[in-house]
């Protein structure tokens, strides 16, 4: 006893502890500034994330929400009664749904549009409309067959995507501008020249001109970077871009003189007469052009009665061209447009036609195969998560078992889907890309994970609480059963949860069994072709159309919907059944 | 401290019915692995009478409690050999089924664990799952009566619908002892029951004991001597797997025979 307090005591003379002392507060202030640092670093890299995640949320929500909404051309359709049969007979539900509906809306566009003698003016007009546009027509005729031979006021006619993307804002701006001199135009329709009383189009003229010049800037730049290149045919090619330039860059510097306009140069037009004219050759005070609008009258116009119109694009540089343009102006000034929700988009599947195509049969789809995996790995997961915890005897084969389910879980997907076209395709002979397949396969995938994740939840259950049960006589099944699995559902309904929101964003192992085809009928049934949504996104993001861009951005916020009200699902879950102990 | 229910002082091994033991172990060796555990104990325990065993922690003696409901069986490394009677029955017997058994032999652990279910579900659990009501007025009987005998009854009558584990740490563990008299064991074991809890809740737990005692044999694991020389009528004395000394609890308190037994109950060590 003595020996110890000595040495305790020679121990403390040694290694004193002093607070008071200069290193000591040092050491204070060094701790302060590493737990101050440490917390710094965990709030940038908060903000960072943040940042991220919201420019990525915004960005895709910005491209994606106007996908939802739709532009249709509200026209009165007239059906003729002999439209779809003989007229003073009434048409059957067949000769309905099968008859021609192009002339009808033919007819509808043309009264909304007089004077279209053109024949390619008359087509572009028509290619304004979707081809699925008279669906909704024949949805009406349908239900009510005793329209036939009246005139149908307001029907929404859906709009083709160019047009819809038009009216979205992505082609071009148009710009108007109030003139100050007296116009005339020399014809009405065809070939015509709009002369005016004051230099009204200078402004338009230096405009072009200065396009002119930027566009010679730019030829010269590449031109010269061309004529450096090693390679005879770019250095002629860089030889001609020079010479184009200084052919644009003259045209340019001669003020006032006129100028040919063409696709690659805003175009400029003239409203007048309650018709429009778009300039092929502009001068100061005059220009002359085709009629896209025929004009009623060659009457003069005062400054008040007509103005110059610019669309601020050129031609060459987006889809829709100037004769679409000023149709589309047309509509929109007779108010024949309006946006819509775009519910079709929810209730048809896949179309080739951007303005057609909709999510439901990816998201039939992907509920089908999710309903496969779920009623597959439920039951085996948690069955096998029990067993392996509480049942298995703990040995060698437990263990390489256990060791397998580990591993599953870390293997690439794809690798299932060799598995799953190899087994299940080749050798079941299952129907190709059907959700059956798909979620059998995707039940692979999942399952390690719901094991793991159950055996995790057993595990965190107090072992007081199966000791409690076994202490008053339940079997170890019964305190299994009975206890220590309410306990753990939270937590393996968590893991399934994230195991199925895993399998619902799952694309490769999908590929590998045939489920990227191209299916336009929204799956019935288990075995019928389907697709899912993060192949629909995939094959979406593929095509060139840029409505088809926003189709993409759409169906992933519809992805994410999807994945957060399964994840909000999970704390629900988990809130509802935690239970404290 | 009671003589009257206590026998003879030291009893001699024997394995005869009329000898009024309630549970007797012979040889008792217990091993976890190639740890010898428990070390060859006999012991005789009368019915009707509070038994409680002392000594160091990993002396063996919460050990040998369990065996006595053969709780190690769940531990799979654990090996028991020996003999251990109830009524003359061999608990050890393969023809035995052990839930059977644990619904006679009742246990009380140390931390109180009722499930995270309401008070009533608590004690009807047991009677439910061995059948011991026939219709939901004999399970509420059987709940009352439990719960009236653990000394519940009169805080928790109004609230049998609330969760369990919303009560003190007393109230848990006496609800604890109200599940385990539910299924009317024979014997109930308790593994250290009061030392979870604060003094008050530990002078209920104590009382509640003594009231048991008319009617059950009870086994005690307790750290605290003061608690085993209150409660019990006869004590036993673990040290190192070995069972060195039982006998009357005021005679193991006051005059021990083994020097290990008067080293520990005077403070020398442990």
């Amino acid at each position: 006893m003595t020996d110890l307090t000595a040495s305790q005591d020679m121990m403390s003379a040694r290694h004193r502890l002093d607070l008071t002392s200069d290193a000591a507060k040092a050491r204070v202030r060094a701790r302060y500034r590493a737990e101050a640092r440490f917390r710094s670093y965990g709030l940038v890299a908060l903000a960072v994330t943040t940042v991220f995640v919201g420019i990525l949320v915004a960005d895709i929500l910005l491209r994606g929400i106007p996908a939802f909404w739709q532009h249709r051309l509200m026209l009165d359709v007239p059906i003729a009664a002999d439209a779809f049969g003989e007229a003073g007979k009434a048409s059957t539900e067949a000769q309905i749904r099968g008859g021609d509906y192009y002339p009808v809306t033919k007819a509808a566009l043309a009264a909304a549009v007089p004077g279209i003698e053109s024949r390619s003016a008359e087509r572009t007009l028509n290619r304004l409309l979707s081809t699925g546009a008279a669906d909704v027509l024949r949805e009406q005729l349908v239900a009510n067959p005793a329209l036939i031979g009246t005139t149908m006021p307001k029907v929404p006619l859906l709009l083709s995507d160019d047009a819809d993307l038009y009216f979205k804002g992505h082609e071009t701006k148009v710009a108007s501008r109030a003139p100050r001199g007296i116009a005339t135009p020399s014809g009405t329709y065809g070939q015509v020249t709009v002369l005016t009383a004051s230099n009204d189009f200078a402004d338009e003229l230096i405009r072009i001109k200065q396009a002119l010049a930027l566009r010679a800037r730019q030829l010269d730049t590449e031109g010269a970077r061309l004529q450096r290149s090693p390679e005879k045919a770019n250095q002629i090619r860089g030889g001609e871009m020079l010479a184009e330039a200084k052919a644009l860059r003259g045209r340019a510097e001669s003020p006032g003189s006129e100028e040919v306009l063409d696709s690659n140069v805003p175009s400029v037009l003239v409203e007048i007469n309650g018709g429009l004219v778009k300039a092929t050759k502009l001068g100061n005070s005059s220009i002359s052009g085709e009629v896209l609008l025929p004009l009623k009258s060659t009457a003069e116009a005062k400054p008040a009665d007509w103005k110059i119109v610019s669309y601020v694009t050129p031609e060459a540089n987006r889809k829709v061209t100037d004769q679409e343009v000023a149709f589309l102006e047309r509509f929109r000034s007779l108010g024949a447009v309006e946006s819509a929700f775009n519910w079709r988009f929810f209730t048809s599947g896949d179309s080739r036609e951007p303005e057609l195509a909709g999510i439901r049969g990816a998201l039939v789809g992907s509920a089908l195969t999710l309903l496969v995996t779920l009623v597959l790995c439920l039951p085996i997961g948690v069955a096998a998560a029990i067993y392996l915890e509480e049942f298995a005897p703990k040995n060698k084969i437990t263990d390489l078992v256990e060791v397998n389910i580990n591993n599953l879980a870390a293997v690439p997907s794809i690798v299932f889907g060799l598995l799953g076209l190899a087994v299940f395709l080749n050798f079941f002979g299952m129907p190709r890309s059907a959700p059956l397949v798909g979620g059998l396969v995707l039940a692979l995938l999942v399952l390690p994970t719901i094991i793991i994740a159950g055996r995790a939840a057993l595990r965190s259950v107090p072992p007081s609480i199966k000791e409690a049960a076994l202490g008053v006589g339940a079997s170890h099944q019964q305190a299994i059963f009975h206890h220590v699995l309410p306990l753990a559902m939270p937590g393996i309904m968590t893991g399934t949860i994230i195991g199925m929101a895993h399998a619902l964003g799952e694309t490769a192992p999908l590929l590998m069994i045939g489920m990227i085809a191209f299916i336009v009928d929204v799956p019935k049934a288990f075995t019928e072709a389907a697709t899912v949504m993060p192949v629909q996104i995939y094959l979406w993001s593929d095509l060139p159309e840029q409505a088809f861009q926003q189709k993409t951005a759409a169906a992933i916020v519809v992805l994410l919907v999807f994945l957060f009200v399964m994840n909000g699902l999970a704390i629900w879950l988990r809130k509802r059944f935690e239970r404290r102990w | 401290m009671d003589a009257q229910v206590a026998t003879a002082s030291r009893p001699a091994p024997t394995t005869t019915a009329a000898t009024g033991y309630k549970v007797m172990a012979r040889d008792c060796n217990v091993y976890y692995g190639a740890k010898h555990a428990l070390k060859s104990v006999s012991v005789d325990i009368p019915d009707r009478s509070v038994m409680s065993f002392i000594g160091p922690s990993g002396c063996g003696k919460s050990t040998f409690l369990r065996c006595i409901n053969r709780m190690n069986d769940t531990i799979p490394i654990c090996r028991v050999t020996g003999k251990i009677t109830i009524d003359n029955q061999d608990i050890y017997d393969t023809s035995l089924d052990v839930v059977q058994l644990r619904a006679r032999v009742g246990m009380v652990f140390q931390k109180p664990n009722p499930f995270p279910k309401s008070i009533y579900e608590n004690v009807a659990y047991g009677p439910r799952i061995h059948g011991m009501a026939g219709s939901k007025s004999q399970l509420d009987e059987i709940v009352t009566a439990s719960l009236e005998k653990a000394g519940l009854w009169k805080e928790v009558k109004d609230r049998l619908n609330d969760s369990g584990t919303g009560l003190s740490g007393g109230q848990q563990q006496r609800l604890c002892i109200a599940r385990a008299i539910a299924v009317s064991p024979e014997v109930i074991l308790m593994d250290e029951p009061c030392s979870a809890l604060d003094p008050i809740a530990t002078a209920k737990i104590e009382e509640l004991i003594d009231e048991l005692r008319r009617n059950f044999c009870i086994i005690i694991v307790t750290h605290s001597m003061q608690q085993a020389a209150r409660v019990s009528q006869r004590t036993a004395f673990f040290h190192l797997g070995l069972l060195v000394e039982e006998g009357e609890t005021s005679k193991i308190f006051t005059n021990p025979e083994d020097k290990r037994t008067q080293d520990y109950i005077t403070g020398r060590f442990g």
